[in-house]
């Protein structure tokens, strides 16, 4: 992230890792997890599922912050995230 | 590709009937947001969900309910809150949410929303704004915009639409809100306070159709998002008759009304049911 001025805590503050999962067979290929997901995690696949439509699949690994809002604009239950497992400690 | 028995557990499929997902919306449709909203909102109340039922009448909106878990009535068109009324009064410990459509809500059912509002019947009420007739094939609505094309305005609509928050202030109604599927924690966090005040709540919640609204009046799904994202304006406390709803001018958004006022079971215990000691 940028930021014009580095925050005093920038160091201590952690910033929370998130893991998506796709459900593919329910997605309906909407885009709107892939266009509104803050971190630009998201893009669409080549590849479609059964019913023929283009899923989500995830352009960059590690990138993910856990905000869950994929989860909730989703009209179709089709995506969410957990917290990944921090790497240190 | 994921299969059906190693499928991930999404966090709502507790609350959901697993098995009749996907579920009927067309691709890119603003129902499903709501509904998960609606969900979301159910769980994080921390209300009881087995004293919580949900009610609709006839429309695509109004397919929500029979997803759910919970007991759920998808009943006649226009009638959810009738229906629902009758729930709460003969049984007061019980939540009960209706979620259906503008069309069920505000056309044929319009009489039975003013009314239960004016009674201050405590009752949830979502109404997905989808500003059209979706399940019937697009046709114009008592929301639909002036000007706006339908199947049955194809040169325009020249009718005025309803302001949703205002009729619903001006009958009485206790919490009234407006937000956009794309908002969905704003979103989520008024179906919850909502759940827990008591007394007559409703939020409408505008969502795209692409297949009715969408299709005649060039608006894909992500246009609509793209319109409530720069559109919106939120002023909570705005009074509802100064909120907009107009495709060039603006959307408000926010949490218009808030108070307290006697719920119709609360006045009705006092002044009909006949006072035990007096019979003696
Ligand atoms: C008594 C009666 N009249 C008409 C219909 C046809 N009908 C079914 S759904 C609907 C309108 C639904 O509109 P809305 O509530 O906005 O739901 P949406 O599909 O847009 O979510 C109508 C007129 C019906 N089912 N029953
Ligand atoms: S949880 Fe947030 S950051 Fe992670 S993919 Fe979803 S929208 Fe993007
Ligand atoms: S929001 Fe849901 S249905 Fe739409 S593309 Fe993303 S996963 Fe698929
Ligand atoms: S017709 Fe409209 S409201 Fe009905 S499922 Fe399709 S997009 Fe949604
Ligand atoms: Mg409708």
């Amino acid at each position: 992230m940028k930021f014009w001025r580095v925050p005093l805590d920038a160091i201590e503050v952690e910033v929370t890792q998130g893991v998506v999962h796709i459900i593919e067979d329910r997605c309906k290929g909407c885009g709107f997890c892939i266009v509104y997901c803050p971190r630009d995690v998201l893009e669409e696949s080549p590849h479609f599922n059964a019913k023929g439509y283009h899923t989500p699949r995830v352009k960059k690994e590690g990138a993910c912050v856990n905000c869950h809002y994929c989860e909730t604009i989703c009209p179709d239950l089709a995506i969410y995230s957990v917290e990944a497992q921090p790497a240190s400690s | 590709m994921t299969t059906k028995k190693n499928q991930p557990t999404h966090p709502l499929d507790s609350l959901v009937r697993t098995d009749r997902i996907p579920h009927i919306w067309c691709p890119g449709c603003g129902v499903g947001t709501a509904f998960s909203s609606c969900l979301i909102a159910m769980k994080s109340s921390g209300i009881d969900l087995q004293k919580t039922t949900m009610v609709s009448g006839i429309g695509c909106s109004a397919r929500g309910p029979g997803y759910t878990n919970l007991d759920s009535y998808h009943t006649t068109h226009g009638r959810a809150i009738p229906y629902a009324t009758g729930m709460k009064l003969a049984n007061p410990q019980l939540n009960v949410v209706v979620f259906s459509g503008d069309g069920d809500l505000f056309a044929i059912g319009g009489n039975h929303f003013i009314h239960a509002a004016r009674r201050n019947i405590d009752l949830t009420v979502v109404c997905v704004n989808n500003l059209n007739y979706g399940m019937t094939g697009g046709q114009v609505a008592a929301t639909t915009p002036s000007l706006s094309k339908t199947t049955t305005t194809p040169q325009g609509n020249p009718e005025p639409p309803f302001n949703l928050p205002l009729l619903a202030f001006a009958s009485g109604a206790t919490y009234v809100a407006r937000w956009t599927i794309l908002h969905t924690r704003d979103l989520t966090k008024s179906i919850e306070e909502a759940l827990q005040r008591r007394g007559f709540s409703f939020i409408e919640v505008l969502a795209p159709c692409p297949t009715g609204y969408g299709r005649r009046n060039r608006e894909r799904p992500l246009d609509a998002l793209r319109f409530y994202q720069e559109k919106s304006i939120i002023k909570n406390d705005a009074h509802p008759a100064d909120i907009i709803l107009d495709y060039q001018k603006g959307i408000t958004l926010g949490t218009f009304v808030d108070v307290e006022k006697p719920t119709f079971t609360d006045i009705y215990e006092k002044t009909c049911r006949l006072d035990p000691a007096a019979c003696m």
